[in-house]
């Protein structure tokens, strides 16, 4: 293994000044003559906007301007899928905090007073709240095509032809999710530097720069080379930084000006800045063999999608083609919508529509295994995908596919000890819960990233130096780029350069994807060098190289290892360069009518197990053991590969018990972190992590992406061991203390 | 916005009785939080955080004299044999940060119905001294706060000590939120037994607009002379001991929330009773109440 390569786990360099406070978030960017920016934003969840009357806002001393939906100058709306979001809302708004107007000032406490002296003439409207009513045909249309965003079917097998078998087994529940946030510690922030010459440079906290350069470009109305897009120190991401938020109004303003502005969202600001994770309701029905075989399943899923489309079709899409889970299931009927709402709009957050299908047919599985008499686990691995089983898209699983091992993992790892003085009023439950994600953009997208690789000798030492736009989010993009060109080249110096929206496109550190993709980037611009090196070799006189010779600590090494050449005599005074472009295996559309097709390039898988103690008379839970197995293919860092699980397990353990953005008739109730609770370290213990490394051999080194899978089936295995506990049949997450002390005696009455 | 920094309680009485309109602040865990995230913007801040010798603690034979600026870090580390109670109670506010800036004088002069100390306070039979430029008195716990919130301090009056008596008997607090920390509380719930008096004090914080005493609660169990014998507390005592706490007064805000709140307190009653039972009889004598630092839920 080649030190501080792949498979090895090297310190951050980002790490120590995270933890000292020294790294320079987005929000730390200055610059000279520098003014702030705030935003105005909309107290309802539906008004019909009259008029939009800045005088009083440009009267106040120390402001310079404002704008509104009036001064954009280029498109007016923007999104990712669909085209349906204003920049500033313009003859209405659709949901509360919605941005009217942005008000440019010296200082950020002036542009918020000034931001509040706004004046928005609104004829309030009763809103849609509610995803099911938003579907009747009577309901009001939040947008005038309609309020259905997406709808993608499968039909597998039987459900074909409109018939589901009979079975013997039938179990049917109806199960609902809240809507979690990102609640990423860093909230928007970037500041816009005017360049001189009409264009604008962004450097700004973000998951894909290119994308938002593409639509920021497009809003502002100029050509794609004014506008530069600059990475600048993301505090997380989740999915929160996929679509706009403060980028066109903070361009405009700084092009306007012609002075560089800055822009920070407060906390409760951002609750409103960014999509939230959809609340759903699932309806499903399984149908099962007595001998515990699964027959047939049919699901209905609704996603509240809120106010914008922002990623609603392609989520409905996942919701859907996960309906079922890592099971196999040879009839399966699903229909997953998206519609529209006038609550806040709902977009990525990890897991991406595969969270809320997963707390619904995790469930059904408890259920399913508790009518058959089967332990939960045993049940599961009976019905457990394989590798060359089908999916319900008709996709044959062409890599490993260990779900059961990964159960048979958690259900090996010993229990807590009981506590002998555990008072009667505590209760304790095991919970299990299995889950699939696909990996990287599906459905026939290409998102490839491109990197390039230089080699040198600078100093009298060998300096490799790897470049590509991919965002750092904190998932480690940057250590990973650097081992693998340890490995590819063995080179120890190296330097790894976050390049801007000029260079080719890395796809988003979203969908699991940027270790694989820009990963597999690096790995071929590497092996493109290394075929010049042995090129250069054979120039110098050397005997014609096999291309299988390698380069390890400085040299070149045979193929039984031996040095040929030192690298640094080799390249003297020259540079290698090359750049290369990763696309992954390509995927297809979906059939508009039957949901069949092979829509991804790659599929992860995890299991979990929860043991939590109820408080019986409190409702309160607390989980007292965790552990998730998953298989990553190849672990290219170990040790960042834990981190990952640990922390995607945390979250998914705060959507079971804590993490929910309250509504009432559109308007966000707790926008704050005093209000929307986020686990804490008190929270949750330890987390066990299992890693199995089953290579795919499809996928560069054989990794699997791995950042989603650990948030998703958390939730159900926290609300199976709740359930176990307490006997009571919880439909719902996050759970609430109410949920568990409904029908039990009030100690409070006589 | 002016900012006065006295040294001494001199120069602050001084000034609190010049500019009554001033805003005290301490530790300003609740000053800054309100000036940040509600915009309070008051004129003047009186900052006390200068005011020499006001995070002293002294030990007396009795009791505990502190100075207002004494933190939660120092009641819940430093004064845990002397006041078990109200250690639990510090312990257990906000965070480690908090907790080191936040002070006692600071959790009694804002009276936020969220404070963690009221309860304790109220049950440990706390004294409040308030000063001013006219002099000094002594005011119990009991009747620092106001029953619709807010308290007794009067406009040129600062919060000088807080005189604690050292635990005579068992001291329970809890406290119940969504989470294990750093949130706001459903309910708390304070509770002391005095070994030599056989008396019990009990009061519930984070509930309604003010801290309360449970008089009925304390009543039931004085009467029912219970605290002189060495059995078990009857089943129905309990009960009844934890409907009276639950409805002695009501959670501040109706709403779905207010019957969970109002079930818990009454759980929180009835379990602490039983546990302060049971410390009592298991405790041979007075002195060191380890066990007060058990949070069992």
């Amino acid at each position: 293994m080649t030190a501080q390569g792949i498979g090895t786990s090297p310190a951050r360099t980002d790490g120590p000044a995270k933890v000292s406070g020294t790294f320079v978030y987005s929000s730390d960017l200055s610059a000279e003559d520098m003014v702030w920016a705030a935003t105005l934003r909309s107290p309802h969840p539906s008004a019909l906007i009259r008029s939009i009357d800045t005088t009083a806002a440009l009267k106040f001393p120390g402001v310079l301007d404002v704008i509104t939906h009036a001064d954009i100058p280029g498109r007016k709306l923007f999104g990712q899928m669909k085209v349906d979001q204003p920049v500033l809302a313009e003859d209405r708004v659709r949901h509360h905090g919605e941005a009217v107007a942005v008000v440019a000032a010296v200082d950020l406490e002036t542009a918020r007073a000034a931001a509040g002296l706004v004046h928005v003439d609104y004829d309030v409207r009763p809103p849609v709240t509610d995803a099911a009513t938003a579907l009747d045909a009577a309901s009001d249309p939040v947008h005038p095509d309609g309020n259905l965003v997406a709808h993608t079917r499968i039909r597998r097998g039987a459900a074909q032809s409109g018939e589901l078998p009979a079975a013997d087994v039938v179990v049917r529940g109806s199960y609902s999710l809240g809507m979690q946030d990102q609640a990423f510690l860093g909230t928007e922030s970037g500041l816009a530097v005017p360049t001189g010459d009409g264009g604008v440079e962004l450097h700004i906290a973000t998951q894909w720069l290119h994308v938002d350069q593409e639509q920021v470009a497009l809003c502002l109305g100029l050509p794609p080379d004014k506008v530069v897009l600059k990475h600048a120190g993301v505090g997380g991401a989740f999915g929160a930084r996929e679509d706009l938020s403060l980028h066109v109004h903070a361009c405009l303003l700084a092009l306007r000006l012609n002075r560089p502005v800055k822009m920070v969202y407060t906390r409760t600001e951002s609750f409103f800045g960014h999509v939230h994770r959809h609340p759903a309701e699932l309806h499903y029905e399984h149908g099962a063999t007595s001998d515990g075989r699964l027959l047939y399943v049919r699901a209905d899923i609704v996603l509240d999608g809120g106010a914008y489309a922002s990623s609603s079709p392609a989520i409905a899409g996942n919701a859907a083609t996960h309906a079922v889970g890592p099971y196999a299931v040879p009839h399966v009927q699903v229909d997953a919508r998206a519609v529209y709402t006038n609550n806040p709009p709902c977009g990525a957050m990890r897991g991406f529509g595969t969270v809320q299908p997963c707390f619904a047919y995790e469930s059904q599985m408890d259920r399913l295994a508790a009518a058959l008499g089967m332990h939960p686990v045993e049940f599961r691995q009976r019905n457990a995908l394989r590798e060359g089983a089908s999916l319900p898209t008709g996709q044959v699983l062409d890599s490993p596919a260990p779900v059961a091992e990964l159960l048979e993992r958690l259900r090996g790892l010993p229990l807590p000890a009981a506590d002998p003085a555990q008072p009667a009023h505590v209760a304790r439950g095991v919970g299990y819960a299995a889950c699939l994600k696909n990996i990287g953009f599906s459905e026939g997208f290409d998102d490839y990233s491109t990197a390039r690789v230089r080699l040198e000798v600078v100093d009298g030492a060998l300096l490799a130096t790897v470049s590509s736009a991919a965002a750092e989010v904190g998932q480690g993009v940057v250590g990973i780029q650097r081992q693998i060109v340890a490995t590819e080249l063995g080179v120890h110096r190296i330097e790894v350069r976050q390049e801007d929206s000029r260079f080719g496109t890395a796809g988003p550190s979203s969908a699991s994807r940027q270790t694989y993709v820009t990963g597999g980037a690096v790995r071929e611009a590497c092996r493109r060098v290394r075929a010049d090196v042995l090129a250069l070799l054979h120039e110098s006189g050397a005997e014609l190289p096999s291309p299988s010779w390698q380069l390890h600590e400085g040299a070149v090494v045979d193929d039984a290892g031996r040095p040929v050449a030192r690298l640094a005599a080799l390249l003297g005074g020259r540079v290698i360069e090359r750049t290369a472009e990763f696309h992954h295996r390509k995927t297809f559309p979906l059939d508009p009518e039957t949901g069949q097709g092979n829509s991804s390039m790659q599929f992860g898988f995890a299991a979990h197990r929860a043991v939590v103690e109820v408080d019986r008379e409190l409702g309160l839970v607390k989980v007292i053991d965790l552990a998730i197995a998953q298989d990553v293919g190849r672990a290219i860092n170990p040790e960042a590969v834990a981190g990952q699980l640990r922390g995607g397990t945390v979250q998914g353990v705060g959507l079971a018990l804590l993490e929910e953005i309250e509504l009432d008739g559109g308007r966000v109730l707790n926008p704050s972190f005093a209000g929307y609770l986020l686990p804490t370290m008190a929270d949750v213990p330890p987390v066990r992590v299992e890693i199995l490394e089953r290579a795919d051999p499809h996928a560069p080194y054989g990794l699997r992406g791995i950042g989603e899978l650990p948030s998703i089936s958390a939730t159900p295995a926290v609300a199976a061991a709740v359930r176990a506990a307490t006997g009571i049949d919880l439909d719902r997450v996050p759970i609430r203390p109410d949920h568990l002390l409904a029908g039990l005696p009030d100690p409070a009455q006589q | 916005m002016q900012v006065l920094r006295p040294q001494s309680w001199h120069e602050a009485l001084a000034a609190r009785s010049e500019l009554p309109g001033a805003t005290p602040v301490a530790g300003g865990t609740d000053v800054m939080v309100a000036m940040k995230l509600r915009h309070f913007r008051p004129e003047v801040l009186l900052d006390l955080s200068r005011v020499s010798g006001s995070e002293r603690y002294r030990i007396g034979p009795d009791s505990v004299h502190c100075g207002p600026r004494v933190c939660h870090t120092t009641v819940a580390e430093r004064l845990h044999r002397q006041l078990p109670g109200l250690a639990l109670a510090a312990g257990s506010v906000g965070s480690r940060q908090v907790r080191n800036r936040g002070t006692i004088g600071g959790n009694l002069g804002t009276a936020s119905p969220a404070g963690d100390l009221h309860p304790m306070l109220l049950a440990a039979g706390a004294d409040v001294e308030l000063s001013s430029v006219r002099g000094s008195r002594w005011v119990p716990a009991d009747g620092f706060y106001r029953d619709g919130g807010g308290t007794v301090l009067g406009a040129d009056e600062l919060i000088t000590a807080v005189r604690v008596p050292l635990a005579a008997g068992p001291q329970r607090f809890q406290k119940i939120g969504r989470r294990q920390g750093l949130v706001k509380s459903l309910c708390s719930f304070a509770l002391t037994l005095d070994r030599g008096q056989r008396r019990i004090r009990a009061a519930v914080g984070a509930y309604g607009a003010a801290p309360v005493r449970l008089l009925a609660a304390e009543q039931l169990i004085e009467e029912s002379r219970v605290l002189y014998g060495a059995g078990t507390l009857p089943a129905a005592l309990v009960a009844e001991f934890g409907r009276l706490a639950a409805t002695a007064t009501t959670p501040v805000e109706e709403g779905a929330e207010a019957g969970y709140r109002r079930r818990a307190l009454a759980v929180l009653a009835a379990r602490n009773l039983t546990q302060a039972w049971a410390m009592f009889l298991a405790e041979g004598h007075d002195g060191h109440h380890r066990d007060g630092q058990r949070q069992d839920p």
